[in-house]
């Protein structure tokens, strides 16, 4: 069943081009000009009830702009929006009432308030029966284990302690929906592992469909069946992580710093490309289908003074590039 | 001495930075100054007894008292007062200014900063439209610059004695909280200083608040001149020394009680 | 549903009481700063009074009750609509976002935000005067001349609270820091404080009938203390004036509305 279907959404911003110093002040004035940003370009998209998904791509690349126009805060330009039946901005008031909003890097929750307070005012807000609540609450302290953090003020607590209490706080109300902004940033392994733990837990248990937007891939990985990678406004891919894996790029990048003593030397190799330097570090990428990352490190290591070394999937950014190379490969050859 | 300089510059050069603000401050102190004008306009048509000072008179004071708004109303320097909040300042005795002479030279550049940037645009519009007259003889302006400076170091004084105030939390603010109301009245911003009844007038020539900016306006009206001038004058002068000196002694008496306590 | 949103600003309030009752000592200085810089005012208008007489006919006495008129729903609306005062930080900081999300007005939450007690200094101050003046005056203080008291400082409180809400309207507008716009309610208050009837023409028109504020008292006074106004009002336009009040921020609230979509098409 269709929860969210979009269809050729599209949003486009004006912003004001103004040049530097008094004259461009005064002129920014009198003749005020402006530059018009594609961040939406016929977007489409459908998700159903249950599903967990990733959305990634680069920054500026419009997944804060679907976000917002999915929970209703901004109206598009175009196309056609559903969720649950609604369109969002139009019927704000019942629309947000059904979904859960959790920001990484901004609370929602009162500063100076103990935790629980906040609680309280929340379920006043958003007029949840007092029994329900209580029962909802309990649950997820409990799940999130933020049983001693209650009595405590936001502003003394710590990051992964604070999403956590954000994540409760979020589902007090229990939405069908949930929008997960980089929830993760920020946070300490322990706490990566819990809130991955509980979100997991949250979409197989209660069938919450979960959009999680983030940058760390080991989230994508731990969580999600599903990605969608969007980029300059346009939806790039949309598959499981295997398929996007395997279809855009097995690479691996090795990431070699060389010891202070091998100077003047630059690390290449023949079953590897040399993607950027940065003074001793070398970012060197490679197909492990081709060789094995044990036989390039050992390699590597034998003829080169090294410091450190690790391996780690290639960033979202080069997922992306690459994603564009063979589009626009692929419409050369058409 | 470098160092003190550098501090004044820099202070007045980042103040200067904020033109929109000023512009914004100049506007609504135009109308503020208008209103006042025309109740007092309103009042000198209904009495034809004789006051102190005449309508025309009063319509300067009153518009030079805009122009020069920051002498008289100010609070402590918040930044230090930050810094004391979170116990930084600790940080500012180790360095080797003298502390006092620091935050004299902010309040002082803190205030004349903005004072310029406002107080010419209120001169030449209220001089120009609304009635603020030429000074009484060049003389007379001569020496209204000089009172006008005289009474920027009294508010500086004025300024780092608050300042030095904050480092007893609790009655600190409560000294700035409340002494920021009774200089603004007893300064002359409320109502001129000659408009108040006859038996205050000797309680108000004794404090050292005339002297921010009552003074340099009579001088301009000239209402003070020759000796009168110069016994203002020295009483500015007089008063600026007296809480320079309190100000430095209940800074070390402050720092001492600081160390004691373990800032 | 009227009762649950009374009870939720009830708990909004609830919370900033208890924030600001945090810091009590400060609390209880601002007041009585907020009490002195009013208060000393005052006493400046009375050294005035001393000296003049009265102005343009009119007693000290009867300017105090102009005065308490003008600034009690101005201190009001000072402690109630603090939030709006406020507003530019909130959508400067990206936190307006988090209320759009929240199945509640907008403008309600914007109101919760924050009551700020030391406006009692003010109040405390103004309200000391209107009694005062109340009191001196040859008035036969009947239930009507109580109501239109009343019905002038409510539509009072209303009239400020529209200001302040059209001024944070103008943040969806526009980043530049507004501040010229105190001129109409901190000049709005000094400028009320006194019978518009003072005033050179154009003025006295800009605050009687672009920002009403001769609404408030100037109108209902007359009434009150059974004068002919110089101006021309009738006893019927002088009993119905606060309604002015009342309409101006219905229609100050609209624009509110206006500028959330405005908001919500051109994003932050």
């Amino acid at each position: 069943m269709q929860q969210i279907v979009v269809e050729d959404l599209t949003k486009s911003f004006r912003i004001g081009v103004r040049a530097p110093g008094l004259m461009g002040s005064i002129k920014a004035l009198v003749k005020p000009k402006y530059e018009r940003i594609l961040a939406l370009d016929r977007v489409s998209f459908s998700i159903s009830r249950g599903e967990l998904v990733g959305y990634i791509g680069p920054n500026g690349a419009g997944k804060s702009t679907t976000v917002k126009i999915l929970s209703g805060i901004l109206v598009p330009d175009g196309g056609r929006v559903t969720v649950g039946g609604r369109i969002p901005w139009l019927d704000r008031i019942e629309h947000v009432r059904g979904i859960g909003v959790v920001f990484g890097q901004r609370t929602q929750l009162w500063w100076d308030l103990p935790v629980m307070e906040s609680f309280d005012l929340l379920r006043e807000i958003y007029d949840v029966p007092r029994d329900r609540y209580r029962h909802t609450r309990d649950d997820l302290i409990e799940r999130l284990q933020i049983g001693n953090l209650l009595h405590i003020a936001v502003r003394q607590l710590s990051l992964g302690q604070r999403m956590r209490c954000d994540l409760v706080a979020a589902l007090l109300h229990e939405p069908e929906l949930l929008f997960l902004d980089e929830p993760t940033i920020g946070l300490d392994a322990v706490s990566k592992l819990a809130v991955r733990e509980f979100i997991g837990r949250l979409n197989r248990e209660r069938g919450v469909t979960v959009i999680l937007t983030t940058h760390d891939m080991d989230d994508i990985e731990a969580l999600c069946r599903r990605v969608m990678v969007i980029g300059n406004g346009q939806i790039l891919s949309d598959g499981t992580l295997a398929d996007l894996r395997a279809s855009v790029t097995r690479e691996r990048w090795l990431t070699v710093d060389l010891a202070e003593s091998a100077a003047a030397t630059v690390v290449t190799d023949p079953d590897a490309q040399l993607i950027r330097q940065e003074g001793q570090r070398f970012f060197l990428s490679f197909d492990p289908q081709r060789i094995s990352v044990a036989d390039l490190i050992a390699r590597i290591a034998r003829r080169y003074a090294v410091h450190d070394l690790f391996v780690e999937n290639p960033p979202i950014e080069a997922i992306v590039a690459r994603i564009y190379e063979r589009r626009s490969k692929s419409s050369a050859q058409q | 001495m470098k160092a003190y300089r550098a501090i004044l510059v820099s202070r007045f050069l980042t103040l200067l930075q904020y033109r929109s603000a000023a512009i914004a401050g100049v506007g609504t102190q135009l109308f503020f100054g208008l209103v006042r004008v025309m109740i007092y306009d309103g009042f000198y048509r209904s009495s034809s007894s004789p006051q102190p000072m005449n309508v025309d008179q009063v319509t300067t004071y009153i518009w030079l008292g805009q122009a020069m708004l920051l002498l008289a109303m100010f609070d402590a320097d918040k930044d230090v007062a930050a810094m004391i909040r979170t116990g930084n300042v600790a940080y500012e005795m180790t360095r080797p200014l003298d502390l006092y002479s620091v935050w004299f030279t902010r309040a002082l550049s803190g205030r004349a900063a903005p004072l310029l940037m406002r107080s010419i645009p209120i001169f030449i519009v209220a001089g120009l439209f609304f009635g603020l007259k030429m000074p009484a003889s060049i003389s007379a302006a001569g020496l209204f610059v000089l009172s006008a400076f005289g009474g920027l170091l009294l508010a500086a004084s004025l300024i780092a004695l608050m300042t030095v105030c904050l480092l007893w939390t609790i009655s600190g603010e409560g000294v700035n909280r409340l002494a920021a109301p009774m200089i603004f009245f007893f300064s002359g911003l409320v109502i001129p200083l000659p408009l108040f009844p006859d038996w205050i007038q000797r309680a108000i020539a004794v404090l050292p608040f005339r002297g921010l900016i009552d003074t340099p306006f009579r001088i301009y009206l000239g209402v003070l001149n020759g000796p009168s001038a110069a016994a203002a004058l020295l009483h500015q002068i007089a008063w600026t020394a007296a809480l320079v000196l309190a100000g430095r002694m209940l800074l070390n008496r402050g720092i001492r009680r600081l160390v004691v306590q373990g800032g | 549903m009227i009762l649950k949103t009374l009870q939720l600003y009830r708990s909004y309030m609830n919370v900033s009481f208890r924030s600001q009752m945090q810091y009590r000592a400060s609390f209880v200085l601002r007041s009585l700063g907020h009490f002195l810089v009013t208060g000393t005012e005052f006493l400046g208008f009375v050294a005035l009074f001393q000296r003049f007489g009265q102005i343009q006919g009119w007693t000290l006495p009867q300017m105090g009750l102009f005065y308490g008129m003008i600034s009690v729903p101005f201190a009001t609306t000072e402690a109630v609509f603090r939030g709006f005062d406020t507003f530019p930080n909130l959508i400067k900081s990206g936190d307006f976002d988090r209320y759009l999300l929240r199945p509640r007005s907008t403008a309600l939450q914007v109101l919760g935000q924050d009551f700020q007690l030391m406006r009692v200094g003010r109040f405390s101050q103004a309200l000391i005067v209107l009694f005062w003046s109340a009191g001196r005056l040859n008035v036969d203080w009947s239930p009507g001349n109580i109501t239109l008291l009343l019905g002038g400082i409510a539509g009072g409180a209303c009239l400020f609270a529209g200001l302040f809400v059209l001024q944070a309207t103008m943040c969806f507008w526009t980043t530049e820091s507004l501040e010229i716009l105190n001129c109409t309610t901190y000049g709005g208050v000094e400028t009320a404080q006194f019978p518009v009837s003072i005033y050179r023409g154009w003025f006295r028109g800009i605050f009687t009938f672009v920002i009403p504020l001769a609404t408030i008292n100037y109108f209902p006074i007359h009434a009150i203390l059974n004068i002919k106004d110089a101006l021309g009002s009738t006893p019927l336009l002088q009993w119905l004036s606060p309604l002015a009040g009342v309409l101006f921020l219905l229609v100050c609230l609209q624009c509110w509305r206006v500028g959330v979509r405005r908001y919500t098409s051109t994003g932050s």
